[in-house]
């Protein structure tokens, strides 16, 4: 399957190798791209994707190797440089102030309007024109900070053709987006193909890859393990090819565990103001042994529902009901303290305190336990052993367990917070968007364990965007729609368009009528 | 011209504009750190060393504008120190302001007795003088209060659409605040972080030595230890108060000033009020407006906040 060499090489890496103290995140990678095509780069969490691109687009310089733009070896200083030969990269956290507006945005950093003249008019026009042409609709004039994440990611994307990127990094540009929006971006992507431009593409979404690429690059532990014409490998070849075993997309669902109510909602309800509602009567049951999953295009109220189930909110009218206690009026300190666990939908933000080290993360829910400590003194060596035994068990990438965890890859992180909500054995665990970012084996290891939970006789609430991990994993599946509920449906008896027209707002009544 | 009420108006204007001009200008300097996403509570201490920079300088050069620049150049080494420390060494930011407070304090008490001794006669030195704008300082009322005043008073209005035009509408304007606002996206963009804040920092300081200067030969004429006496936080709470903006900075020191005068007024009309109690007028119009302000400030996302490249 390995290709060879070809005519048309617009962009190489030769023999990359970057250190970080205590880290070879890039160990000897070479890549050659073509002019015109979607490259992919596949590997696990910390595999030194988003390490590459950023040496690719100036950000930090490599060790050692070479990198050759059509047949030049350049030298970047800064994003500038790389950006004045055309390279542009969207990040896979986002590169935006949100006090600005999206011209702005645009011209910062920039130098054609002369040193001293901010040309904002001209610009403002220049991005309208680009948003014509590339089918990225967007308002020049708003607020980034009021944009809702599909239009942040179109924002960087023109931000990267406004500077004159003829070859685009686009580093998972997909975890946040709902399919809709995906299904825009790769519009936008052929397009962009089409005039020429060349896109190197990182997802762990190996369909994805089947769908927009046309070849991939496979990065393994830092090193190259090979480059592979899309066409040729199978979902499973490129799996097995990242993760270096086999990796089962299904998994193993024993029947008969569900048990009593552990969780009983009735009537929630949260006021936004005095006329509108977040949520509206949300009735609903999670037994102990069950998945229950919770459908629906982000933003109907998701967010709110576990604010309201975890103590960040209190319930306007209606309970939720778990072991004698209503979730919808207590702090979170009580809730968390009996038996409940939640995987936040932002790992930075909700999540994690990234200028933290990741043994202080891992009992961030704990560390006032006898387990951690006498009274007010921390017990390091308990903490450390259980640090330790953690990254272990749950494969945290990571140079020592001082680290940072604000210096981990995107995926690492988010293994941080589901090994802390996890391993504290809940009866009631809350997880929002568990595996988002997460490579395929993690993805694997991850649900494996949630069903684990579930079968030991948690209760699990399942909230996710993605259709196919609610699909797989829950016993039964609520499907939100602007903060009511449109029906609650076994998987085994429905289907993806029947879900799909509840995501729309249509009643499950209305539908089996 | 009588002395009626008019004339009354136009001199409390006047002296407003006048006790004003240092804090506005410290804290358009401090606008400039800020803006670069630093976190800087030293201005009491960078005012310090230019107040007696200023004086030495004006001594010994026997020019007011000799002081100046050497005020300029003593404020600059204090901001490349902050600088150094916070942006190449990362430590707190709100250490070393203190830490520059407490230098400039005891810098400028030491470095007089050694360029003045300790006698009480004061060296007398070349100060500002009021510069009527011909013409305009004739106009009643307004003519006293705006165009008969010092230049650098003049320096420091002008400063207000000068800075504003500077932040809003130019792109190294642009780039400070994208820098203050998230390094890591103007990283991205081609924009040396490091750089611009060293820059930013060492002007800002410059015009906080500007203050300074201000103080000790223009508003006095003379040094004495600790003159600044709080102007430097005035200054840091004006560009809170003044949300961030050139011209809120503007109102926001005339309104904390206003209290100054109506201090002085009082005293010169003998209400029975203790003088040192009038002396509170401004530091508690200045609490009070800060405390109105509530939680609702505009500073910039990154302030405080050290960068890591990479
Ligand atoms: N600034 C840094 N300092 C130290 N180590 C770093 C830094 N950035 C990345 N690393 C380390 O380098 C390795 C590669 O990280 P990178 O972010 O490139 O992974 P990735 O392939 O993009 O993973 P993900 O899919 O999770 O985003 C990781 O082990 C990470 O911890
Ligand atoms: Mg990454």
């Amino acid at each position: 399957m390995e290709t060879k060499q070809n005519e048309n090489i617009i962009l190489e890496m030769r023999h990359i190798y970057k250190q970080f103290p205590g880290v070879l995140a890039n160990a000897d990678i070479c890549l050659n791209v073509r002019a015109g095509e979607v490259h992919a780069l596949l590997g696990e969490n910390g595999a030194g994707k988003s390490t590459l691109m950023n040496q690719l687009c100036g950000l930090i310089k490599p060790t050692s190797g070479d990198i050759v733009i059509e047949g030049k070896v350049v030298h970047f200083n800064s994003a500038r440089d790389a950006m004045a030969i055309g390279i542009g990269m969207v990040h896979q956290h986002f590169m935006l102030v949100p006090t600005m507006t999206v011209t702005e945005n645009c011209l910062i950093g920039a130098t054609d309007a002369g040193y001293l003249k901010l040309n904002y008019k001209q610009a403002a026009k220049r991005i309208s024109e680009l948003a014509e042409k590339y089918n990225l609709e967007i308002d020049p004039e708003a607020k980034v900070g009021d944009l809702a994440v599909g239009q942040r990611q179109r924002v960087e994307i023109i931000k990267a053709l406004y500077r004159g990127a003829k070859i685009l990094i686009l580093d998972e540009p997909t975890s946040v987006l709902t399919p809709q929006e995906t299904g825009e971006l790769f519009n936008m992507i052929r397009s962009l193909t089409e005039k020429g431009f060349t896109v190197l593409f990182i997802s762990h979404k190996l369909n994805e890859i089947k769908e927009i690429c046309d070849r991939v690059t496979v990065l393994r532990l830092g090193r190259t393990e090979g480059t592979y014409n899309v066409a040729e490998c199978t979902v499973n070849d490129l799996a097995r090819l990242m993760v270096g075993r086999d990796v089962s997309f299904s998994i193993e669902r024993k029947e008969g565990t569900e048990g009593e109510a552990m969780v009983q909602v009735r009537n929630l309800t949260l006021a936004r103001d005095a006329h509108t509602n977040l949520l509206t009567d949300i009735s609903f049951d999670v037994h102990a042994g069950e998945v229950f999953g919770i459908a629906g295009v982000d933003g109907n109220g998701q967010n709110e529902l576990v604010e309201c189930l975890t103590g960040a909110k209190h319930a306007t009218s209606g309970t939720a009901m778990y072991e004698g206690k209503d979730l919808g009026k207590e702090s979170t300190r009580q809730i968390m303290s009996s038996g409940v666990s939640h995987i936040p939908a932002d790992r930075h933000k909700a999540g994690l305190i990234l200028g933290m080290h990741l043994t202080e993360n891992l009992i961030l829910q704990d560390y006032y336990t006898p387990k951690f400590g006498k009274g007010a003194l921390l017990d390091n060596r308990a903490i450390d052993t259980y640090a330790s035994e953690l990254i272990e068990r749950f494969a945290i990438k990571t140079p020592s367990r001082y680290e940072y965890a604000g210096s981990l890859s995107g995926g690492n992180q988010q293994k941080v917070i589901v090994a802390r909500e996890l391993s504290r054995n809940p009866k009631f665990l809350i997880a929002m968007h568990p595996t988002r970012g997460l490579d395929v084996g993690a993805i694997e290891y991850i649900h494996g364990q949630i069903m684990k939970q579930r079968d030991d006789g948690a209760a699990v609430l399942l909230v996710s965007t993605e259709l196919e991990e609610v699909m797989k994993l829950s016993d039964r599946i609520g499907v939100l729609f602007e903060g009511k509920l449109m029906g609650i449906v076994n998987p085994s008896e429905t289907t993806v368009e029947e879900i799909g027209l509840m995501m729309g707002g249509t009643r499950l009544e209305d539908i089996r009528k | 011209m009588g002395v009626g009420p008019l004339h009354i108006i136009g001199n409390v204007l006047a002296s407003d504009i006048r006790m004003a001009t240092p804090i506005l200008i410290a804290a358009l300097g401090l606008l400039l750190v800020n803006e670069a996403g630093l976190l800087h509570i030293g201005v009491e201490g960078t005012m310090l060393i230019a107040t007696l920079a200023a004086v030495a300088g004006s001594y010994y050069t026997g020019s007011v504008w000799g002081g100046l620049l050497c005020a300029i150049i003593a404020a600059g080494l204090m901001g490349l120190l902050f600088a150094f420390l916070t942006i190449t060494l990362r430590a707190n930011q709100t250490v070393v302001g203190v830490a520059i407070n407490i230098l400039g304090s005891g810098l400028s008490a030491a470095m007089n007795r050694v360029l003045f001794g300790v006698s009480t006669t004061i060296a007398s030195i070349d100060t500002f003088k009021n510069l009527p704008i011909p013409g305009l300082s004739k106009i009643p009322v307004l003519g006293t209060a705006f165009f008969n005043q010092m230049p650098i008073v003049y320096i420091a209005f002008l400063l207000v659409p000068v800075i504003s035009y500077f932040l809003f509408k130019t792109q190294p304007g642009l780039n400070l605040r994208a820098v203050g606002e998230n390094p890591g996206a103007a990283d991205t963009l081609g924009i040396n972080v490091y750089r611009t804040r060293y820059i930013a920092c060492v002007v800002g300081s410059m015009l906080m030595g500007v203050g300074g200067a201000f103080l000790s030969t223009g508003l006095l004429t003379f040094f004495s230890e600790e003159m600044v006496s709080g102007r430097g936080y005035i200054a840091i709470a004006a560009v809170i108060f003044g949300r961030y903006k050139p011209t809120g900075i503007m109102f926001a020191s005339m309104i904390f000033m206003a209290g100054n005068v109506l201090a002085n007024l009082l005293q010169v009309y003998g209400v029975g009020i203790p003088y040192y109690f009038l002396n509170m007028l401004p530091y508690i119009l200045t609490v009070v407006a800060l405390a109105m302000l509530g939680k609702s400030t505009m500073a910039p996302a990154a302030q405080g906040k050290p960068y890591r490249r990479g």
